[in-house]
């Protein structure tokens, strides 16, 4: 780890392993200050989550466990315009599996989704209140990343999908559990068979979206929300949240089984080639 | 309700001022993707102002194939 004071004069700690992605830059980067983490995602084009940025987001995870001893509130949020996040990086996805055998594609699809249902998983239970702050783009894995969350605020500019059936899979970063947790399950059919994406207005009527504010405000708002928080006892806080939260752990291990299953098939391999090649203007439409 | 036209000048506004192009640059049957020279992403974008705008949810798959303004204001006049 590395220390160092931001223009902002706070201490902010960044990964200094594997954290590089391709273009050399960090993908995540995290701050506490006065009580509350700030995580935020800042890799081009929309903080789609590869192998780089998992391994950034394990280090945040262990330093999570340091922090939350002196922290009640955290914030995931994007520094990017395109979005919160497109979820998993579909196109390191396609060439790793091309560049191996079925089998040891698929020991490593299972590895991966381990490793980022660890890190979720710590999210979810984190004994301090979590806020995904979200704008834009918000779909795939990184609608689980805020599902994961306790809170989400988002602008009026954010859209939502679970676009994975159209790859021939289901999400495999938990979304599928803790969205049965949080919501009706005709609405979790729906947003799942159709795949179809929708606004932070809809996500608020169904109960997914706690506070729907202006363009560019969401992280205002998340900030506003966690100095509130901060006037509370935080051990309280930790023991309401282990009681109305649970983590689904048995869902959430036979969704990674699903994921596997599903992935072996030849049918997805086709439907990852589509979208790497595709020059459709319209990728992210199913 | 607003006529199909009245929708449709609406949409021409919204997507000018959007992505800050001349509104008299943009018209009914042009293919937005072009002449407002937006990605994937954008039309996203797009969608999201245009159901904020309208107060409507338009499922983005019936937007499959549709490129030109003149056809987006008839999915959307279907759904007011």
């Amino acid at each position: 780890m590395s220390l160092e004071t931001t223009e902002h004069g706070r201490l902010r700690k960044e990964t200094e392993s594997s954290g590089a992605d391709r273009s050399g830059e960090k993908a995540v980067s995290w701050a506490l200050k006065d009580g509350v983490i700030e995580l935020a995602l800042h890799r081009a084009p929309c903080n789609e989550l590869g192998s780089a940025s998992l391994q950034e987001l394990e280090n945040f995870a262990t330093d999570l466990q340091r922090m939350q001893e002196s922290a009640h509130a955290l914030i995931i949020h994007s520094q990017l315009k395109s979005g919160f996040c497109a979820g998993a990086d579909l196109r390191e996805l396609y060439h790793r599996s091309q560049a191996m055998d079925k089998a040891s594609a698929l020991r490593g699809m299972r590895d991966f989704l381990e490793r980022i249902h660890r890190v979720l998983n710590l999210i979810d239970a984190a004994p301090l209140t979590t806020i995904a702050a979200v704008h834009g783009v918000t779909f795939g894995g990184g609608f689980e990343l805020a599902l994961a969350c306790d809170l989400i605020i988002a602008d009026k500019m954010a859209r939502f999908c679970f676009p994975e059936l159209r790859l021939g899979l289901i999400p495999g970063f938990g979304g599928v559990p803790r969205l049965k947790r949080d919501l009706g399950n005709a609405v979790v059919r729906d947003l799942l068979l159709t795949g179809r994406s929708f606004n932070a207005v809809k996500a608020q009527q169904i109960g997914l979206v706690s506070q729907v504010v202006g363009e560019g405000e969401s992280l205002r708002a998340a900030r506003a929300t966690a100095a509130q928080l901060g006037k509370f006892d935080r051990e309280t806080a930790a023991t309401a949240k282990r009681f109305i939260k649970p983590v689904p752990h048995d869902e959430l291990r036979q969704e990674i089984d699903l994921f596997c299953e599903l992935f072996a098939r030849p049918a997805v391999q086709a439907g990852l080639r589509k979208f790497v090649e595709s020059t459709d203007a319209q990728p992210y439409l199913p | 309700m607003p006529t199909t036209d009245q929708t449709l000048d609406e949409i021409l506004n919204l997507a000018a001022a959007h992505f800050k192009v001349p509104r008299e640059k943009l018209r009914p049957d042009d293919d937005f993707f072009k002449t407002l020279g937006i990605d994937s992403l954008q039309t996203l974008d797009l969608l999201t102002k245009l159901e904020n705008h309208f107060r409507i949810e338009l499922p983005d798959y019936e937007l499959q194939g549709v490129s030109d303004f003149r056809t987006l204001a008839g999915k959307i006049q279907a759904r007011l």
